[in-house]
């Protein structure tokens, strides 16, 4: 039997039954589609998760104070409420450690804040020049806090998009303007460049105004609420950690680490951790779609074991015309290898579908890896073959008398 | 020619042995138009699977021009069947949802002859079989009972066989088609010399056959030329 013939073969015997073939084609095409679609979403979300981690600075070390306890009976008023982080230790923190590139401490509050006759609650953070780069904060318009505004403590604000938009609506230019924080007047200098929102947080919905003039006019003390700090480079930031942690501790006159009165989270951490969450999430996506895969696969397997049942006698028919136990076993193995292929194929081309209209439709920024694409191809020719092998075997086993006489 | 000495056949099931066929001689000559006949049980069904290459006999040995097919494989039964053997079965057993002409061409895949001459030797030994023209395209389930034996007689045809087994081809058919289908037979016979064994439990169908072998109960009980023949006139 020519290797023609077996095509011309399985493809009339599929298209007889089209409707057949094309359900079980389904399971395939779901199979390997969603096994594409759902890598890719899980390493979009990996990849989304990790820049917008790495928008809030490079680097990246926070040290925040610990949490405030009263005396005697220990009453917690949870971490970060204690007051006992200072600009000075910010000084010391930029002169005194090695490898830090920049230190940016910072008095942050929620206050009610109006403009001519708009008023919204948002955060109001006191900030030297230095917060910019190490938080990665940029001015679109005008100007950012200068150390110039620090010195002097003067009264002007940078403003976040988010909080333009509450205050003065959207698209509206602010600079120039004048927004009142507890009953004080600032005027505003800048905008700052976009951020967007990460879920968490909106990094867009904040006013920046000088440090000095936080401490003078909002907190009335001197105390800073974090200090951010930004390493050299990656390979430098668990060494600052822990520089800072033993300078701050000597600087507060703590012995004993677990007793500090502040506390230091460092950017890669959150990175690794993050990573690892939506690692596990890919994986288990993956897992799903790949159940799905093996439940088409046994589609097939059934479709071809019925086929065979069904056909019992045109297989009868066939071995009596001279049909050899081989030609038998490659007709429908053939097929069902077709049967997977062609579902494969249309899987990937959707699966690619999919990805494509996530991030077309802005749900999700995808990433299609091709090695996702090239298993999941592999992976139904393996199914095709696999599950085609038994049925086939028990096509070409049959008797030709037992088959002819088939009812 | 056939010829086949001392054939028997032995069935197990479980512990109990059945002798389907308990020694059978007989030779046909190339060109023979024979009907092997029998009531139902005598083995004459297990005759027709040795003589068809399908099964192999316990004992005893057949020849099929010249070559010993009762120790073959198998595949070289396979290659038997493909090359010397044309069947025509009482259920037909054409392909469904499958236009008449690849029905026909279906021998002619396993035996490798190229697809460009397939067709016409297809459309030739359907106009043999008595087929006409405007069915070739039709499907095999939208023709009646008996244009669909002839298109079986034709698929049987189309390796140019030295034999054509028949099992019981008019048992689903009504009298007046029977006669048709017997008709194409006995001018295939007459007119391009074919072998023809006819396998039947009916004396009238029998007897549309130059000579009649009949089986019981696994023998040979008679060998004889048929008295009175049926000739059906074809138009």
């Amino acid at each position: 039997m020519k290797t023609s013939d077996i095509l011309h073969e399985t493809y009339s015997s599929l298209s007889a039954n089209k409707a057949r073939s094309g359900l079980t084609m389904l399971g395939i095409i779901i199979g390997i589609a969603s096994v594409i679609a759902m890598t890719a979403i899980g390493q979009g979300a990996q990849s989304s998760i990790e820049s917008s981690i790495q928008s809030i600075g490079s680097n990246l070390i926070i040290v925040a104070p610990g949490a405030q306890r009263g005396p005697g009976f220990q009453v917690s008023a949870g971490r970060g409420s204690a007051k006992s982080l200072k600009i000075s230790d910010a000084n010391a923190i930029a002169s005194d450690v090695a490898s830090v590139k920049a230190v940016a401490p910072e008095v942050t509050g929620r206050y009610q804040v109006t403009a001519l006759g708009t008023n919204t609650n948002t955060e109001v953070s006191g900030v030297t020049s230095t917060y910019g780069d190490v938080r990665n904060v940029q001015a679109e318009e005008g100007s950012f806090i200068t150390d110039q505004n620090v010195e002097s403590a003067s009264k002007i604000a940078v403003i976040g998009p988010s909080a333009r938009d509450d205050l003065f609506g959207a698209g509206t230019d602010p600079i120039g303007q004048t927004i009142r924080i507890k009953q004080q007047d600032f005027k505003i200098v800048g905008m700052t460049k976009a951020k967007g929102g990460s879920g968490f947080s909106n990094q867009d919905d904040i006013i920046f105004i000088p440090i000095t003039t936080a401490e003078r006019f909002l907190s009335g003390d001197q105390y800073v609420t974090t200090i951010s700090v930004s390493a050299q480079d990656s390979n430098s930031t668990t060494q600052v950690q822990n520089d800072i942690t033993s300078l701050l501790l000597n600087l507060h006159h703590i012995s004993d680490p677990t007793q500090a009165d502040f506390s230091t989270f460092n950017q890669a951490d959150i990175i690794a951790t993050a990573s690892s969450i939506t690692g596990t999430l890919t994986i288990l996506l993956a897992a799903i779609a790949g159940i799905s895969l093996i439940v088409g696969g046994i589609g097939i397997m059934n479709m071809m074991l019925t086929t065979v049942t069904e056909r019992t006698r045109e297989i009868g028919l066939r071995k009596a015309i001279g049909a050899k136990k081989k030609d038998i076993n490659k007709q429908f193995l053939v097929e069902a290898i077709t049967l997977t292929f062609s579902g494969g194929f249309v899987g990937v081309v959707l699966g690619l579908l999919i990805s494509f209209l996530m991030t077309y439709f802005g749900i999700l920024e995808t990433t299609v890896s091709l090695s996702s694409i090239i298993l999941a191809f592999c992976v139904s020719a393996g199914i095709g073959i696999i599950f085609g092998y038994y049925p086939a075997k028990r096509a070409a086993n049959l008797n030709p008398i037992d088959a002819l006489r088939y009812e | 020619m056939i010829e086949v000495r001392g054939i028997t056949k032995t069935y197990k099931t479980g512990d109990v042995l059945f002798e389907a066929l308990k020694g059978i001689d007989f030779s046909i000559k190339d060109g023979e138009f024979v009907a092997i006949m029998g009531p139902s049980g005598s083995g004459k069904s297990t005759l027709m699977h040795i003589l068809g290459a399908l099964d192999n006999p316990t004992s005893g040995t057949y020849f099929l021009d010249g070559k010993n097919v009762s120790t073959l494989s198998d595949d070289e039964l396979a290659d038997i069947r493909k090359d010397k053997i044309g069947f025509v079965f009482q259920s037909f057993n054409l392909l469904p949802r499958t236009t008449v002409l690849r029905n026909v061409m279906l021998p002619l895949v396993y035996s490798g002859i190229d697809a460009g001459e397939r067709e016409a030797k297809a459309r030739k030994s359907l106009l043999l079989a008595g087929l006409d023209e405007g069915h070739f395209h039709n499907l095999s389930n939208q023709l009646s009972g008996g244009q669909i034996q002839r298109v079986a007689i034709a698929r049987a045809l189309v390796n140019e066989p030295s034999l054509i087994l028949a099992d019981e081809p008019t048992g689903n058919l009504d009298s007046k088609t029977s006669e048709i289908v017997l008709g194409t037979f006995q001018r295939l016979n007459k007119e391009l010399g074919r072998t023809i064994v006819l396998i039947t439990h009916e004396q009238d169908i029998a007897e549309h056959a130059d000579r009649i072998l009949f089986i019981k109960d696994g023998k040979l009980i008679e060998d004889r030329t048929t008295h009175l023949k049926r000739i059906v006139n074809q138009k």
